[in-house]
């Protein structure tokens, strides 16, 4: 190689250096500090984040998951650090709490008193005094359906899913276990915080009932596609979650809580102990509480659903409300139960069970 | 002995050209292979893996009815998927390579293979709007009145393999198209020297001799079909589970690893034994 070759290529790289710090130095400058936060998808929604992200000046990294065994996955395969914010289904909460992952929050701070009483969740949250996540969204795993295409009436009744074929070929299933058996479990009058190993035959033989008379099982896209497509009528575990954001557009499309009663889910923020912006994590965890960011939370583009804080009512518009059924509220509580919270063996054999209903 | 030394020194030239890709296989394949393997004896123990060496994850194959009906499930769509786009790509690389003037062929595998451009993601999803209850089949059919009512075209197998089929035919068009392209005129000359007709000479001459082309093909659509998680996902509506879905059930809802190994290395086997059945019309050196 020459003098004059080696001169080149040494000028050539400087500039390529210059030129990259020149393009990329504006890229780097758009945040100062940068939040990674595990969430449903319902966080990801930028009307959500972005006043967050202004305000504070942070980028907000998002990783979508679904189900808590996802979500642990994802945290044991990772660095102490790496994640600030987790937002966790609020039965699993107990889980997180023993596996050391997360930080008491300062409850002073936050808006305790105004959250829905049934969804503060002491047991759940707080521990040796402690509160370590607070409920922020709720609502049903329960009956979506097209009110133009079924019988408001027949869907006050859980059974007609399984007990006749009626809507045979018309009927998709969320693929999700939990929430579905814990439906099922209900429909056959048990208490989903009871449930053992020896319930098991009678759901799993109640789900195939169900898989008999279904079109598809399909994750959240899926099977709200198909029913806002027309390609089923109802669906097993929906709720408002997958039919108020479409009611505006489609009026025809509802959902209830059958006479046996839901499924009623939340879920719960927290900081990850190990997270190193404690600080800033906390406040993303004071503004997704706030009125403001729950009615956002509450209105996401990927799902709606009741927002945990009460005064968020003030945010919402009569449509909305409406849409939520926020006057149903008092008489759904009381009408639902929570998830079921499996132990390690059990969630085992439901999920075999599960597979089972999948392949069936 | 200085001969000796020096020839063996001049050996390991070929080896210095060949190290990159030992390097990559060795990284990408090697490696993560037998870490597979390994992982594949452990145990998921409620939220913990336990270092244990079993092979309890490899019974429970077998002893788990939903674990071999997957396999089956699997095995049966890869063969119905492998065989029509065989029976579909063959006339439609016949056509390229003998009815169309050579200047347009080019052209023509262009479009023949244009739906590999567009992701396969978005491939799928477009099937699953095209067969729905209210997608332009149906609506065609509806219209026409062949039928009274939508057919039950989504979420199903069929959905499934039509996905596969539609991206297999165009895989299989080329590797038929590169064979028949080779093949001698003479072959057909002589043929009809000898007194056989068209047809006659499809069967005993062609056809035999695009066999590599058609097998080639085949054991690149096995092992792609079978492996493949998203359009079964996409199209199949959890109407029954493929491997590839049970495996990334293990994976997803459980983060049991060891199962998820386990279950990689028993469709492996698999994709091996096919290897065998179709090794003799794989050959890579040339003739």
């Amino acid at each position: 190689m020459t003098k004059q070759v080696r001169k080149t290529k040494l000028k050539n790289a400087v500039l390529g250096v210059l030129l990259s710090s020149v393009v990329l130095a504006p890229l780097s400058a758009q945040a100062t500090e940068e939040l990674n936060a595990l969430v449903w998808c319902d966080h990801t929604d930028p009307a959500l984040i972005e006043p967050f992200e202004k305000k504070f000046d942070v980028k907000v990294n998002l990783k979508e998951y679904e189900g808590t065994g996802a979500a642990l996955a994802i945290v044991e395969q990772s660095q102490p650090g790496d994640w600030d914010v987790f937002v966790i289904d609020g039965v699993d909460v107990p889980r997180a709490i023993d596996a050391d992952l997360l930080a008491p929050l300062p409850a002073d701070a936050l808006p305790m008193d105004d959250i829905f009483p049934a969804l503060r969740m002491e047991a759940n949250h707080v521990r040796d005094g402690k509160t370590y996540a607070v409920s922020e969204k709720f609502g049903y795993n329960t009956i979506s359906f097209n009110k133009a295409k079924v019988d408001p009436v027949d869907m006050e009744d859980m059974t007609v899913l399984w007990s006749s074929d009626k809507y045979k070929g018309k009927i998709a299933v969320y693929d999700y276990y939990l929430p579905v058996m814990g439906m099922v479990a209900v429909g056959l009058g048990k208490k989903t915080a009871d449930l053992s190993g020896a319930d098991l035959p009678e759901i799993k033989d109640t789900l195939f009932k169900i898989k008999d008379n279904a079109k598809l099982v399909g994750e959240v896209v899926a099977s709200q596609t198909a029913l806002a497509t027309g390609e089923v009528d109802i669906l097993v575990g929906g709720g408002e979650w997958v039919t108020a954001g479409l009611s505006a557009d489609n009026p025809d499309l509802d959902w209830i809580l059958p006479k046996q009663g839901g499924m009623r889910w939340s879920q719960s923020i927290g900081v990850f102990k190990d997270s190193k912006r404690k600080e800033l994590a906390t406040e993303f965890v004071k503004y997704i509480l706030s009125p403001e960011g729950q009615a956002k939370l509450a209105t996401s583009s990927c799902y709606w659903a009741m927002p945990a804080n009460s005064k968020a009512e003030a945010q919402l518009t009569d449509q909305q409300k409406t849409a939520l059924r926020w006057s149903d509220q008092e008489s759904y509580i009381a009408n639902s139960q929570l998830y079921p919270a499996p132990d390690a063996k059990l969630d085992a054999e439901m999920q075999d069970v599960w597979t089972e209903f999948l392949q069936h | 002995m200085a001969a000796t030394w020096k020839r063996k020194r001049i050996d390991l030239g070929p080896w210095a050209f060949v190290a990159p890709a030992l390097l990559w296989t060795a990284a990408f394949f090697v490696a993560p292979f037998i870490v597979m393997a390994v992982v594949s004896l452990w145990e998921r123990v409620g939220t913990d893996l336990i270092a244990s060496w079993t092979f309890a994850n490899y019974l429970k194959f077998f002893e788990r009815g939903h674990f071999l009906q997957a396999m089956v499930n699997s095995l049966e769509v890869t063969a119905i998927v492998t065989v029509t786009s065989i029976v579909l790509a063959y006339p439609f690389a016949w056509i390229i390579a003998e009815k169309v003037p050579a200047r347009w062929q080019r052209l023509a595998l262009v479009l023949a293979i244009l739906p590999f451009w567009t992701s396969y993601v978005v491939r799928s999803y477009s099937w699953l709007l095209v067969l729905a209850n209210n997608g332009i089949i149906n609506q065609a059919l509806l219209g026409i009145g062949l039928v009274d009512e939508p057919l039950d075209l989504a979420n199903s197998r069929t959905a499934t393999v039509i996905g596969f089929v539609h991206f297999f035919v165009m895989l299989l068009t080329l590797t038929i198209y590169a064979n028949l392209v080779q093949l001698s005129p003479n072959y057909r000359k002589a043929a009809a020297d000898l007194g056989a007709g068209p047809l006659r000479t499809f069967w005993h001459v062609v056809l035999p001799l695009t066999l590599p082309g058609i097998m080639v093909g085949a054991f690149l659509t096995f092992v792609l079909c079978i492996g493949d998680y998203i359009t079964p996902q996409v199209l199949g509506g959890n109407n029954e589970l493929l491997m590839p879905q049970v495996i990334m059930l293990q994976i997803g809802r459980r983060a049991d690893f060891p199962t998820a190994s386990a279950l990689a290395i028993l469709l492996m086997i698999v994709v091996t034994i096919a290897y065998l059945g179709f090794a003799r019309w794989i050959r890579l050196e040339r003739a």
